[in-house]
């Protein structure tokens, strides 16, 4: 490949414009679309600019009560990223020894991550529902369920959003020295300590990534929770319910809505991993600092 | 003695991990398979073997040969948007992750752009999919404008709630899942060997076929796998950009749950997941996946 770009460069560099096009075109339309005037409709062309179905969003007016799955979601993607936090940096720490059963949890991570979801979903379904009949049958007065959003929702969403946290883990210390943690114990540091002030500082930033993987993923989960939810439901599945009742532009409202939330999310991981790492740069490392 | 000590505090990092996995995913997926089996009537499922589920799922199969029946029918339709939807992801990802890994020279650049593909991610899937709506529409952008360089007189009414429409939107979901792990393989090739390659007088498309895609063949692997899985097991996509119209395997288990018949959900969720299983076992006898990580 000589310096001067190739004519298949030019060709190529058309086809990926095209496929960036393609992938923000429908989303632009609906984002202009959700400021469409009071009589206007699903379509172009705009009959005025107001913000009037972002007000009716907000009033719950005509539809379902958004602020409760609003609330619900944003209180379960919470969760789960602190979940997937802490279970993937533990587990992705035990992968760099050896134990028993390393392989097998490879592979189940792996099996859950690829599986299609409506199975999943419909098997938390059935664990809870026969949990359900046990707990009626051995007598528990005026029992309904166990299944719930921070129950079989939260289970749910952890298989999908663990092997991703695992997976990141990996690529993580496939890239980490382990000449660092040997120095820390040599100078008689703890395992927590070499953990706490060495590691943890070290991979911080892509530890943040995995947080903003965990919400962002349990945010916009939706196959898996289908089922598994129990009576209440998140925004994907309000928004999928709605898909086919709502004919009024207060929809794509609602995604522009949901839309600017997971851009806020990322943009705060990503000043925050970026603040990191300059940190990082600044000091070399800012281990036993006291500060993490 | 300190090794066994190591190894006894590793297992106890991952036996959080471990405990979600077997309580929310093996476990139901054991409960699937014993379901599937049970017997049920109208309101619950009755504990007792019964192969109800599956007969039910294939009723009139054999009196209809040779013509096909639904279930079959449906199956059908599920691997063909399946394969449809598979070979453009393929295409287009292969083509995306080739200019991003080789022609894209800089790295700020390569990320930039990665970067770019990344962002509508970030905007939840429903939304994606009704995003198409004002365009392919009845009234959307695209009869609009066709009709108005008189291209077409009626507006195309197969361009919505179709097969064409669900192709369109599985190939916009999830074509980066194709993107990312072919580009994870492609910027591992060693530069020099494409460039002892040109020197032995290969032309580019000899070099494309005989070394870049050889060698990518672990990425284009990993995202088939992820695509294929996506779409055989979804029903969410289809039913939104289908309008409710179009069968598939998923659609079928929804069905079945929503008319609470748990068993022959479950019957349907095992076969659906024996035939996912074969695909990838397919697919993973031509790559090692933990080679690959």
């Amino acid at each position: 490949m000589g310096d001067k770009r190739s004519r298949s460069f030019y060709v190529l560099a058309a086809f990926f414009a095209a496929y960036v096009l393609f992938l923000y075109g429908p989303m632009i339309a609906i984002y202009i679309l959700s400021f469409q005037g009071p009589d206007g409709g699903l379509t172009f062309p705009m009959n005025g600019v107001s913000l009037v179905w972002f007000g009716k969003v907000f009033a719950g007016a005509g539809i379902v009560d958004i602020g409760a799955a609003f609330k619900r979601s944003l209180k379960l993607g919470l969760v789960v990223m602190v979940l997937t936090v802490v279970l993937s940096v533990s587990a992705g720490m035990a992968f760099r020894k050896s134990f028993r059963g390393a392989t097998f949890l490879f592979y189940v991570a792996i099996a859950s991550l690829i599986m299609p979801s409506i199975i999943t979903s419909l098997g938390i379904a059935l664990e809870f529902r026969l949990l359900d009949d046990f707990i009626i049958k051995s007598g528990a007065e005026g029992w309904t369920t166990a299944m719930g959003l921070f129950t079989s929702g939260l289970g749910a969403h952890l298989t999908w959003t663990l092997p991703f946290g695992l997976l990141i883990m990996f690529a993580i210390f496939n890239r980490f020295d382990g000449r660092l943690e040997e120095a820390a114990r040599d100078l008689g540091a703890t395992p927590w300590q070499t953990f706490r002030h060495v590691v943890l500082p070290i991979i911080l930033p892509s530890v943040v990534g995995i947080g903003l993987f965990g919400f962002t993923l349990s945010w916009d989960e939706l196959a898996r929770s289908s089922q598994a939810i129990g009576s209440v439901n998140t925004l994907p599945l309000e928004l999928q319910g709605l898909t086919t009742t709502v004919t009024k532009p207060d929809i794509y409202a609602l995604g522009t809505l949901t839309s600017a939330v997971s851009f806020l999310v990322i943009f705060s991981a990503l000043i925050v991993i970026l603040v990191l790492q300059a940190r990082q740069r600044r000091h070399g490392s800012d281990a036993g600092k006291g500060m993490v | 003695m300190l090794q066994d000590r190591k190894s006894f505090v590793a297992w106890l990092q991952a036996a959080p991990m471990m405990l979600i996995f077997a309580l929310f995913f093996m476990l139901p997926l054991v409960f699937v398979t014993i379901v599937s089996a049970w017997d049920y009537n109208e309101y619950e499922m009755l504990p007792a073997l019964s192969l109800r589920g599956y007969t039910d799922t294939f009723e009139g199969c054999i009196a209809e040969l040779p013509g096909l029946c639904t279930i079959l029918k449906t199956y059908l339709k599920t691997l063909k948007l399946c394969l449809l939807t598979w070979v453009l992801t393929l295409l287009i990802g292969f083509t995306v992750a080739y200019f991003l890994a080789f022609h894209v020279r800089s790295k700020t650049w390569q990320i930039v752009l990665s970067l770019l593909c990344t962002i509508p991610f970030w905007t939840s899937n429903v939304i994606r999919m009704i995003a198409w709506i004002p365009l392919l529409g009845r009234n959307g952008l695209v009869n609009k404008g066709l009709q108005g360089s008189g291209l077409i007189q009626q507006p195309l009414e197969w361009l919505l709630f179709s097969e064409f429409s669900v192709v369109l939107a599985l190939v916009h979901l999830f074509t980066f899942f194709m993107v990312v792990p072919i580009f994870n393989s492609m910027i591992r090739i060693d530069k020099r060997l494409i460039e002892a390659a040109y020197d032995a007088g290969a032309t580019g498309w000899q070099t494309l076929v005989n070394i870049i895609i050889p060698l990518a063949k672990p990425g284009i692997v990993i995202g088939s796998i992820f695509v294929i899985t996506i779409v055989m097991g979804d029903f969410v996509t289809i039913g939104v950009m289908g309008g409710q119209q179009i069968a598939s395997a998923g659609k079928i288990i929804e069905a079945r749950l929503n008319a609470l018949q748990f068993p022959a959900a479950a019957a349907n969720a095992v076969i659906l997941l024996g035939i996912t299983i074969m695909i990838i076992s397919a697919l993973t006898r031509i790559v090692d996946i933990r080679k690959e990580l």
